[in-house]
């Protein structure tokens, strides 16, 4: 699909802080608060905008830090679907949160959150390797987050620039 | 006991002091200070800058470099100058490497200057440009421009300033403090009037890289302009590398090899490290300009429209990251105005009487702060609007 230059201009902005309102937004990029609703919605339902939510940084919320860890997928393909058919069995799990393709060593790439590292083996083992397709995991538990999605966690705000000049 | 004002040189004892020194000392004591002072970028230099120049410290690359600058820098320059004004300058002979454009202005105007040579300047204008003609012997004579005009200088108020002793014309587009861009036919018109006075020009161009509306044209690119005029530029603003004090001058070999002269006898060369980071800005560094440009943009936009509609009219600055709005509607003076703004709403301006005369009425606002940060300081501005009028 091709985009407009305001609409990909409107879906940085958003991306960045989806905070925006319209109303901003329509400032912004310089057209009315009406053109930029509709240019809202219909990215919406296009699913190009797919969701607005807060990047959370779970780690300093004590009790409620969860593990993560990124799992390393062999799967066998099947004729037709290719890989489609074993990511969606995969993604559907409310302990998924992302699945990839990849190119390379392994096919897919999968994080998974959980309560502890116990229930993440759980889940590895009764419910990610017994499927059909799948030949084998590498599970790498995630230590720290340092930056996820563009955004530095432990950032330095500071504006370090005195508070006049010429 | 001496008395050290008995010794001091009487030009430096008649240079007025900077206006905006006031502003600063006020602001810097208080709390909670909002910033549209700030005549910087708000981004840090992106990180393959600072890299770049860590691991030339790493290599050991201490040392001085060639008075003009190292050379993979100056011919860096010269590409890059090429494809901007379309002008070849000579990286060897054409090129120097300053420490911050405000060097740059420093020595192009020694190198020019005779006692008593008058240089015009365009009001309202950057703080330093009428002190550095002082500095270097000469007269700065000031043309203004106004804001029904977008203070875009008038070919025929240039034309009444010119005098026998007239040697050049300093001009900044886009220009700190207005924002305002001279398009190619208003370069046009002054050309004309630069040839037919034979004169020369320095042509600050420090903000090319933020022009939002149309592209950009050079004044060196004007027909037959490029033999008169000595470019200014340099890495501060569009690469928002400000404290790295990196510039660069441009002009037809004599011109260049007499500031030259200047320069190796009283600076040396740049900065090494700062030289190593400007050759990673400058190669790598296009797309980092891009999207810097573009959230100022965005930002321009919002900040205008809001000043607008709260009474504070303003033109749409064409480049730069400032706002230069009226204050007529409260009948204050710009330095009433911007002390009350930081007094009663913790919001810091720069009045426009500091940058001469037809700044009266007015106050510079930059835009180059977080969206959160302009827009709080928008609703302070808006509650003391309604306070004022």
């Amino acid at each position: 699909m091709k985009f407009s230059e305001k609409e990909v201009e409107l879906l940085e902005l958003l991306q960045d802080d989806c905070r925006l309102t319209a109303e901003q937004i329509a400032k912004m990029i310089d057209q009315s608060v009406e053109e930029t609703e509709n240019m809202m919605k219909k990215l919406e339902e296009q699913r190009i905008i797919v969701d607005y939510t807060a990047q959370v940084n779970w780690g300093k919320v004590e009790g409620h830090e969860g593990v993560k860890a990124m799992i390393d997928v062999k799967v066998q393909p099947k004729r037709g679907v290719g890989f489609d058919d074993i990511a969606k069995r995969i993604y559907r799990f409310n302990e998924v949160k992302s699945v990839y393709l990849m190119s390379g060593a392994y096919d897919l790439s999968v994080i998974i959150e959980g309560k502890s590292m116990s229930a993440i083996a759980q889940f590895v083992s009764e419910k990610l390797s017994t499927l059909d397709s799948v030949l084998s995991t590498t599970t790498h538990f995630i230590l720290k987050k340092y930056k996820h999605d563009g955004t530095i966690f432990e950032q330095d705000d500071e504006d370090k620039r005195i508070v006049v000049s010429p | 006991m001496i008395e050290p004002s008995h010794y001091l040189s009487n030009t430096v004892k008649n240079l007025k002091p900077s206006g905006i020194r006031k502003f600063f000392d006020l602001a810097s004591s208080m709390e909670g200070v909002i910033s549209l002072g700030v005549g910087e970028p708000d981004f840090v230099t992106p990180w393959n800058v600072r890299e770049a120049s860590i691991l030339s410290l790493e290599q050991g690359y201490t040392s001085y470099t060639a008075n003009a600058g190292l050379l993979e820098l100056r011919n860096e320059i010269s590409h890059y100058l090429k494809g901007k004004t379309n002008i070849t300058y000579s990286a060897k002979e054409e090129i120097l490497v300053t420490v911050g454009a405000s060097q740059a202005l420093d020595i192009a105007l020694r190198s020019i200057v005779n006692p008593g040579d008058e240089v015009i300047v365009i009001e309202p204008s950057f703080v330093a440009y009428s002190s550095l003609v002082s500095l270097a012997g000469g007269v700065p004579v000031s043309v203004q421009t106004n804001g029904e005009m977008e203070f875009k200088l008038q070919p025929s108020d240039l034309e009444k300033a010119i005098t026998e002793k007239t040697k050049a014309i300093i001009l900044c587009s886009p220009s700190n403090p207005t924002g305002t861009v001279l398009n190619k036919d208003d370069l046009e018109k002054i050309a004309r009037i630069i040839e037919k006075h034979d004169l020369l020009v320095i042509s600050d161009e420090i903000y090319a890289e933020l022009t939002y509306d149309e592209t950009y044209t050079s004044f060196v690119s004007i027909k037959g302009m490029a033999e008169r005029t000595i470019l200014v530029s340099g890495f501060s603003k569009g690469f928002a590398m400000t404290g790295w004090r990196l510039g660069y001058v441009a002009a037809q070999q004599e011109f260049l090899s007499a500031m030259l002269k200047i320069h190796q006898y009283a600076m040396m060369c740049a900065p090494t490290m700062a030289q190593y980071a400007a050759i990673e800005a400058i190669k790598h560094g296009k797309e980092d300009v891009m999207h810097m440009k573009k959230s100022y943009r965005q930002r321009r936009n919002l900040f205008v429209n809001a000043l607008n509609e709260m009474g504070l009219s303003c033109h749409v600055p064409g480049g730069a990251f400032y706002a230069f709005p009226s204050i007529q509607k409260t009948n204050l003076t710009s330095e009433e105005f911007a002390e009350q703004l930081l007094m009663e709403e913790k919001v810091a301006v720069v009045p426009g009487s500091v940058f001469g005369e037809s700044g009266e009425g007015y106050i510079r606002c930059s835009y180059a702060s977080s969206l959160d940060q302009l827009q709080e300081a928008l609703r302070r501005m808006q509650r003391f609007m309604q306070k004022k009028c």
